[in-house]
């Protein structure tokens, strides 16, 4: 179900690493748990990052989460278009719907990440 | 003219949501939507206008700090004004019109008598500026209020102050700064929150300048000890723990918590959101909880706020009794009472609020307490723990129960075995509810519980609406297994339909204005 070309944190954020950047978003199970997303609030691009510390905040019609790092390292990109278009998230939530792209600097917590099978036995217990 | 509905009003009802095809609305269901005040203007309508004393005081004013035009105000006679109003007003869902089981929020019944007492002149009309001679029987109140408080919950002292249960929360988290630093300890620099905690103890945290760090439940819906003994060190400043929590169960390893909590040098704050179900039960002082807060419109029967004024007293242990708000309100040896003088204690975090607090709302918890007395406020705690547990066996008839234990005050069902089956939400039984003549519970909150309703009857309920509110969530599970679309389509009886609530989150639009070409109200 969940995209297998993808890495995961027990928080629900999806990281796909390209070239030493991480782009992150949250899954679909997490949007689909939020409900309609109606703001998306990320950091600067420059931001340092350190994994597993919030980073930023995405409001729904049902409540306001934290996003949690999933790796250390600087923002180098966001995804701009969530500020006018919030439901890209509910939408499109592995594609448009991205939040932010980081510059991984330690490669190592890249192996604390969870594969698509850990992500969706997490998943379904809720 | 009032009471009609104008055709943009119609118009602007029918795009909240289309009534599905062979679904009958009883006519007459609810009162209808109003057309604005301002569309019911007419140019010249109504008494006259109040002149400006004096007849010059227009012309004492700087030309640049006149305005320009004058304000829009609507132009009406004196019954259109009085049906307009009433009519918003019945479109109100309250205490007084209905059972309210809004869990977390506790709904319970304001007895009248407590109005009464707090529209008393020598109360309502006192100056906040009038000296203490003259002041004496609200201050006693207040001061014995304060010493009932105290009784209540085992702490020693009491403030009053705190406008709201969340200033409360700020007030508590100040004087535990304020202890650390007076012992020179700068470096604890976190709260521990459980998961299960209001959302406004992180708030609160953040706001006394510390970091939030949240403590995972365990299965059981209590506080993990293990995640909150790794946690906790020499940079905890307190924990802050709601007790019983938000699932409605009251914390069964409290005493090991605080006592952890002791050892590691941190002081242990307890919400008293839910002390509604506890008291004559458990004082929080006697487990030794070092700073609380009350929400009395919870407790103890005051209006609940919607922004209106509030009171969230704290009551502090011997540690903390120094750095209590100022002023206190002292009793002298002769028996009369004043105000602490400004600079009498220095080691007061100061001022929270301007006078002494909401005077109003105290004196009503003031008059509830002393109408129950000790035992009457037991047995408070014990019809409300009483209905709640009634009602979750009688909801378990017809919608999963995550916690099936003895609950306190409130307890949780769950939809998602429904909406696995039907798919319908916990939203959508929520709505359907409105048209079964209920209000429905809070929803999605614990957000820690997939398709959760906090549910939460107080003490006030008789057994026959319990009954009623079960039988219709009953229905309701039926109705999504036969009829879905009556629930999806819910509510059908309440004057507007199922409200986009993203669009309006996304793009608030929240000012009336005229539409281009119509009337401008008031032109002199």
């Amino acid at each position: 179900m969940v995209p297998t070309d993808l890495r995961y944190t027990r928080e629900h954020e999806w990281v796909r690493v390209e070239d030493g950047v991480a782009t992150v978003g949250i899954t679909a199970h997490a949007a689909d748990q939020l409900g309609d997303i109606v703001f998306v609030e990320l950091p600067a691009v420059g931001a340092a990052l350190s994994a597993g510390k919030a980073f930023g905040v995405v409001e729904s019609v049902k409540a306001v989460s934290d996003l949690f790092a999933p790796v250390s390292g600087a923002v180098v990109e966001t995804n701009g278009e969530l500020a006018g278009r919030p439901e890209l998230a509910n939408a499109d939530p592995y594609g448009d719907g991205w939040m932010i792209r980081i510059s991984v600097s330690d490669a190592g917590e890249l192996d604390a990440l969870l594969d698509a099978a850990a992500y969706e036995a997490i998943a379904a217990e809720g | 003219m009032s009471g009609s509905v104008t055709p943009e009003a119609a118009a602007a009802a029918a795009q909240l949501g289309a009534i599905p095809e062979g679904l009958s609305v009883p006519p007459g269901a609810g009162p209808s939507l109003q057309p604005t005040i301002f569309e019911l203007s007419r140019p010249g309508r109504g008494g006259g206008k109040v002149a400006h004393p004096p007849a010059d005081a227009l012309d004492r004013i700087p030309a640049s700090a006149l305005r320009a035009a004058p304000p829009g105000l609507p132009e009406l006679d004196e019954p259109t004004v009085a049906r307009h109003y009433v009519n918003l007003s019945r479109l109100n869902y309250s205490i007084d019109t209905g059972f309210y089981p809004l869990g977390s929020c506790t709904m319970k019944y304001n007895p009248k008598v407590d109005e009464w007492a707090a529209r008393l002149r020598g109360f309502a009309s006192l100056h906040p500026f009038a000296p203490d001679e003259t002041a004496q029987g609200t201050l006693q109140l207040l001061w014995e209020l304060e010493e009932a408080l105290a009784a209540i919950s085992g702490m020693a002292a009491v403030t009053l102050q705190p406008a709201a249960g969340a200033q409360g929360e700020l007030t508590g988290i100040l004087m535990v700064r304020a202890y650390h630093r007076a012992r020179g300890d700068a470096d604890r620099t976190e709260v521990l929150v459980p998961d299960t905690a209001h959302g406004t103890n992180p708030a609160t945290a953040s706001m006394a300048g510390f970091t939030t760090v949240s403590i995972p439940s365990a299965p059981d819906g209590g506080v993990d000890l293990e995640a909150f003994r790794a946690a906790l060190g020499p940079r905890t400043a307190a924990i802050m723990i709601t007790n019983p929590s938000t699932y409605g169960l009251f914390e069964r390893r409290v005493v090991e918590l605080l006592e952890m909590t002791h050892a590691a040098g941190a002081l242990a704050y307890m919400d008293g959101a839910n002390l509604n179900a506890i008291m004559g039960h458990f004082r929080p002082g006697d487990a030794g909880f070092d700073v609380m807060h009350f929400n009395v419109h919870k407790t103890f029967s005051t209006p609940h706020g919607g922004g209106g004024p509030g009171a969230g007293p704290v009551g502090v242990g011997v540690s903390l009794t120094p750095f209590l708000p100022s002023p206190r309100i002292l009793r002298e040896p002769d028996g009369t009472f004043r105000l602490e003088r400004p600079g009498e204690r220095p080691a007061s975090i100061g001022r929270m609020r301007s006078f002494v607090g909401n005077v109003g709302v105290l004196v009503r918890a003031y008059a509830y307490i002393l109408a129950h007395g000790g035992p009457g406020l037991t047995r408070v705690s014990e019809d409300a723990v009483l209905a709640a547990n009634y009602l979750r066996r009688r909801v378990g008839e017809s919608f999963e129960i995550p916690f099936d234990r003895t609950c306190m005050h409130e307890f949780i069902a769950s939809a998602a075995a429904l909406k696995r089956e039907t798919g319908i939400r916990t939203l959508d039984v929520a709505k359907r509810l409105i048209d079964h003549g209920f209000h429905p519970p809070t929803i999605y909150f614990p957000l820690t519980i997939e398709e959760g309703m906090l549910i939460e009857p107080t003490e006030t309920e008789s057994v026959e609406t319990l009954d009623a509110f079960a039988d219709a969530l009953a229905a309701i599970a039926r109705e999504a297994r036969e009829a879905p679309h009556l629930v999806t389509a819910a509510p059908t009886t309440a004057p507007v339909r199922r409200l986009d609530e993203a669009a309006a989150a996304r793009q608030p639009n929240l000012r009336w204005r005229p539409a281009a070409g119509s009337v401008t109200p008031c032109p002199e």
